[in-house]
């Protein structure tokens, strides 16, 4: 794969987003997620964290503020095909009669004209992409006949046939065993090597030291935002979690 | 000689309508509205607009009536009508608090209500009944103009936008941050379910449209994994079930779109129950393995 030679930061600027039912998902939250960086964004639900993703991906329009990725508008930074989306789990139809192979050809549709035709280079960054997340054997299976780690890894493989620079996952690590979670980690440290810049949301606060180099804390707006080991302290923490136990910090199964 | 002894009267049953160019006509007319309905079933299906598409088959009425009195294509008139009660409906939702099958239901009767007050009112040779039901034993040439150009259209727009509207109905969000249009899909997978129900109302009538919107598609569902097989199947069952009706419609002298329809479900029927890996026998022999999903947890 080629390297990448130019990293993208992601800049969200004093954002609000009111839902229709007048409820509040967040108020002038202000982020950096720095260039070439791991990022966790970590918060409890309802935090609005699903709402600063949908925001970032141009899924939801913000009632107030503005992103910038890489200096682009979201729409722009799209177009460009720099921004790939690994969903949550419970977003996918996994009835769907797709298979594997045609979900991770569906990253390469921005490349490819209007007929959508794949070219010999998209079947090839495909078949890699495939390699690289270890699905290859499981490329003509319907998406439903995999386990939840197969599910995830498939999707991680349309982002990186995509070859977006800027990569958000949303709660890649529920429904997956501690190997599988492993190799994901694994796999994003690599690509961070590459000159991506990714953003993880999250519950699994044990793990998020191990590979994150920055922490957003959120609850409603950023309440902190910095390098990991600044922002993991017991007092943000529960700033963030008011009223939830502690022992959350240990136990990454209370969510909901 | 068996075997010939049960093919003559067969093949005579099916021989002897072909000499009446009118059922021949009914014939191949049913079976390009089979093929084209059959084809958007498939999205229609796999998006959960089945609601959607009873939505506009009865927002057409006011449509229909307005272009005869005006003397245009009754295809124009439906088709503005269907469309517009969509746009209808995703104002009302937007703006409002109301849940999307509420908000269909208030636009949609209101729209075929308001036709049936016209109806009534203008005065014009439409018969009603054949709005409702269908009649494509007595469709004049006219009519099957515009149901050919609604029908090639239809067509001609799903095979360039196949794999854009397939990516849509699977992962809308996906087809967002690869920086297409999502707005635009929507209008135009709206315009093609309009468009098809301009197609196929002479042949079913409003009431039984959905039926052949979202019957095949149904069925072939349950037999494939793999989209190309399921439209495949729909096409083979719809076809088979138009030409087939418009057989059993002229023989028994029972009503056209029903004798469809009713074979349509049939074969549901019958994938429903005997479908290799998603009918009720095979699930029933499924049924002691735990289902392993890896879905929990919300954002």
């Amino acid at each position: 794969m080629p390297t990448i030679t130019q990293t993208l930061d992601i800049n969200v600027n004093n954002l609000s987003v009111t839902y229709s039912n007048a409820k509040l998902a967040l108020y002038n939250a202000s982020c950096t997620v720095e260039p070439g960086t791991i990022t966790a964004l970590v918060g409890p639900n309802g935090s609005g964290k699903s709402t600063l993703f949908k925001s970032i991906m141009g899924f939801l329009k913000p009632t107030q503020g503005q992103i910038k990725v890489g200096g682009l508008t979201v729409q722009k930074a799209q177009k460009k095909q720099l921004m790939a989306y690994v969903p949550q789990s419970d977003e996918v139809d996994w009835n769907f009669p797709v298979s594997v192979y045609d979900v991770v050809m569906m990253g390469r549709y921005g490349y490819m004209n209007l007929l959508r035709i794949p070219s010999s280079k998209d079947r090839r960054l495909v078949m890699e992409s495939l390699e690289r997340v270890d699905m290859t054997d499981f490329r003509h299976h319907q998406i439903g006949e995999l386990s939840g780690g197969q599910k995830k890894r498939a999707f991680l493989a349309r982002a990186l046939a995509q070859e977006g620079k800027v990569i958000l996952l949303d709660e890649p690590f529920t429904g997956v065993d501690v190997k599988t979670e492993r190799r994901i980690i694994a796999l994003l440290m690599q690509l961070r090597s590459e000159g991506h810049t990714i953003l993880v949301s999250t519950h699994d606060l044990a793990s998020i030291s191990t590979f994150c180099d920055r922490t957003i804390l959120l609850n409603k707006t950023i309440l902190a935002s910095g390098t990991t080991e600044e922002t993991f302290t017991e007092e943000n923490l529960s700033m963030t979690f008011d009223g939830l136990p502690m022992n959350i910090y240990q136990n990454s199964e209370v969510d909901s | 000689m068996s075997d010939t002894m049960i093919a003559l009267p067969l093949i005579d049953w099916l021989i002897e309508p072909l000499q009446y160019p009118f059922l021949v006509q009914a014939i191949w007319v049913s079976a390009f509205v089979g093929l084209v309905c059959a084809v958007l079933s498939c999205y229609i299906t796999l998006k959960g607009w089945s609601l959607m598409g009873d939505a506009v088959s009865h927002a057409v009425v006011p449509g229909v009536v307005v272009a005869y009195a005006l003397n245009i294509p009754f295809a124009i008139g439906a088709f503005l009508f269907g469309f517009g009660a969509t746009v209808a409906i995703g104002y009302i939702k937007s703006k409002t608090r109301l849940k999307e099958d509420a908000v269909i239901g208030v636009v949609f009767t209101g729209f075929f209500a308001f036709g049936l007050v016209l109806v009534t009112k203008i005065p014009s040779n439409i018969d009603l009944f054949h709005i409702l039901f269908g009649n494509v034993l007595g469709i004049s040439q006219e009519d099957i103009i515009q149901t050919l150009i609604a029908g090639i259209t239809t067509l001609v727009v799903i095979l360039i936008r196949r794999k854009d509207l397939l990516l849509f109905c699977f992962d809308p969000n996906h087809a967002k941050a690869i920086g297409l249009n999502t707005q635009l899909m929507f209008y135009t997978l709206l315009s093609v379910l309009a468009l098809t129900i301009v197609t196929a109302l002479q042949t079913a009538g409003i009431i039984l449209v959905i039926a052949m919107l979202v019957t095949p598609g149904s069925t072939a569902y349950l037999l494939t994994d793999r989209f190309d097989h399921m439209l495949g199947i729909s096409i083979a069952t719809s076809v088979f079930s138009c030409v087939g009706g418009t057989y059993l419609s002229y023989h028994f002298d029972v009503s056209t779109g029903g004798a469809i329809v009713v074979l349509l479900t049939v074969l549901f029927m019958v994938a429903m129950v005997f479908a290799p890996k998603y009918g009720i026998l095979a699930q029933n022999s499924y049924r002691h393995q735990p289902i392993v999903d890896g879905t929990q947890g919300k954002g």
